[in-house]
């Protein structure tokens, strides 16, 4: 299944590793980020309301 | 507006070192670069003209945080917005006492430190040139990162990070100019491009540097 | 300050709430696609071998970190003319995801042109731009995270990313410039060449339309993020003077 790179292996596997790995990670700060900030400003909000 | 330029231009100098300061630098700059890359003629020769367009642009950039920091911090910054001074007047006479006190003796001291680094004869006019062309635009950059950052601690650090991509444009055609001079050929498309940057800087910037001042004082 | 009263931010908060699972699934669906195809299905360039198909990583992620900087442009004008909030917010939003995608092409041009060059990094003038964009991000986000004032911050940020442009474009120019005078002649087109069969080109539309997809959802993303941080700021200075 796996196609034959040759000599490129490392570099073709590397550079879509990188890439995978990068842009995954940047995916997953964006969510625990946004998730974080929801959670925080619903706190913050549920405080409010007893007022 | 000429009142302002003594001022900055006498508050330079009182404030120590005023024009020699970037000339020392400079100085200090060369011999690190001896040191650090050993001392062969030929060597030096050959980064010579990289070397002195970057500590030039080094000198430039470490009195940039001073250009509206003295006046934000006492408040003078409001009055001159508040004046019937152009704000966009006030950052080009700002950027021009910048250049006065360290660009331009930069490049009187230019040929003495070409003569350290071995750069070849036929290049230290158009060293000296390309530096005259050049420097007003570090200025103008550098009162426009200066203008970002005024009031920001550590603001330092962030002002090169700002201004050092601004100055790669300046710093190519500068190199450059000197280079194709040190080999004997033509520099002349090189330096055109570079006093091209400088006069569309010059005449642009303090527009954007304005722009900043009147957001940082809101 | 109080941003929520504002028609727009809640607006964009609403539209980008229902929009957004499904750009986000578009876009899984149509990255996981064009890449599959990409690295499997696709023949070996008669030239390059196998590192054609770096082809798929790098110039996606290279029109996007261009992309991402021409999308600040427009919303940092959108700001300093109109002062829309959500602009401003949406511009840093989609900062970190341009200086990625500008950092993913260094990384995978460097590695695309190791083969050819026999070093892992040459100053080609394709690659220095980008080396000099990732500057330029990392400028922008710094200003942001340096000014206290939001509104400060996005005037700031605004007019840098205003100013860079042009300085950008003349870096680019500056590059090319450069390297002819180096005589290196390292200059390497790392870009495929000018006859690329259908076979190539095909899933590389697919995953370019992917990444752009990837964009459009992570900018949503972060800017909801954004924009419920200004809130939390905006309640407790409110709760500081009350």
């Amino acid at each position: 299944m796996m196609p034959d790179l040759g000599r490129y292996a490392f570099a073709v596997l590397a550079a879509w590793g990188v890439t995978l790995a990068l842009t995954g990670g940047l995916v997953a700060l964006s969510l625990w980020q946004a998730a974080r900030a929801r959670r925080a400003l619903a706190e913050r909000e549920a405080d409010r309301t007893p007022r | 507006m000429s009142a302002l330029l003594l001022r900055d231009l006498r508050l330079a100098v009182r404030a120590g070192g005023g024009f020699g300061l970037a000339a020392a630098f400079f100085l200090a700059l060369v011999t690190l670069v001896a040191f650090g890359t050993g001392p062969e003629g030929g060597l030096l020769g050959r980064i010579a003209p990289g070397i002195l367009w970057v500590g030039a642009l080094l000198s430039c950039l470490l009195s940039l945080d001073r250009i509206f920091a003295l006046d934000w911090e006492d408040g003078a910054l409001d009055l001159l917005a508040t004046s019937p001074l152009p704000l966009e007047g006030v950052a080009a006479v700002k950027a021009l006492a910048h250049w006065l006190t360290t660009g331009l003796p930069l490049v009187a001291a230019a040929p003495l430190f070409g003569l350290l680094l071995h750069l070849p004869g036929p290049a230290h006019a158009w060293l000296v040139l390309s530096l005259l062309a050049g420097t007003p635009a570090l200025s103008a950059i550098g009162a426009f990162g200066a203008a970002l950052t005024v009031g920001l601690r550590r603001g330092g650090l962030l002002l090169s990070l700002l201004v050092l991509p601004l100055y790669i444009p300046t710093l190519v055609f500068g190199t450059e100019t000197v280079r194709r001079a040190a080999e004997g050929a033509a520099p002349a498309t090189p330096f055109l491009l570079l006093a091209g940057i400088t006069l569309g800087a010059v005449a642009v910037l303090p527009f954007a540097t304005a722009a900043a001042l009147r957001a940082a004082l809101r | 300050m109080s941003l929520w009263e504002y028609a727009n931010p809640t607006k964009f908060m609403e539209t980008s709430g229902r929009l957004l699972p499904w750009v986000a699934a578009l876009a899984a669906a149509t990255l996981a696609s064009g890449l599959l195809w990409g690295f499997f299905l696709t023949p070996d360039d008669y030239r390059q071998g196998a590192s054609v198909k770096i082809l798929y990583v790098h110039v996606p992620t290279a029109m996007m970190a261009i992309n991402a900087w021409l999308m600040m442009l427009v919303a940092s004008l959108v700001w300093l003319v109109r002062r829309h909030h959500v602009s401003a917010l949406a511009a840093k939003a989609a900062a970190p995801v341009g200086a990625t995608m500008t950092l993913c092409a260094l990384v995978t041009g460097a590695l695309w042109g190791q083969p050819v060059w026999g070093s892992w990094w040459e100053w080609d003038p394709r690659l220095t731009s980008f080396l000099v964009l990732f500057l330029f991000y990392l400028g922008y986000m710094a200003l942001w995270s340096a000014v206290e004032n939001p509104d400060t911050a996005a005037d700031m940020t605004s007019i840098l990313c205003l100013v860079g442009s042009v300085f950008a474009v003349l870096s680019r120019y500056a590059a090319n410039f450069w390297s002819q005078g180096m005589h290196q002649g390292a200059s390497l087109s790392v870009a495929p060449g000018q006859r690329m069969d259908d076979a190539f080109r095909t899933p590389l539309y697919i995953v370019l339309a992917g990444f752009v997809l990837l964009f459009v959802a992570l900018v949503l993303l972060r800017t909801r993020t954004e924009i419920r941080l200004r809130r939390l700021a905006a309640l407790a200075a409110r709760e500081r003077m009350a």
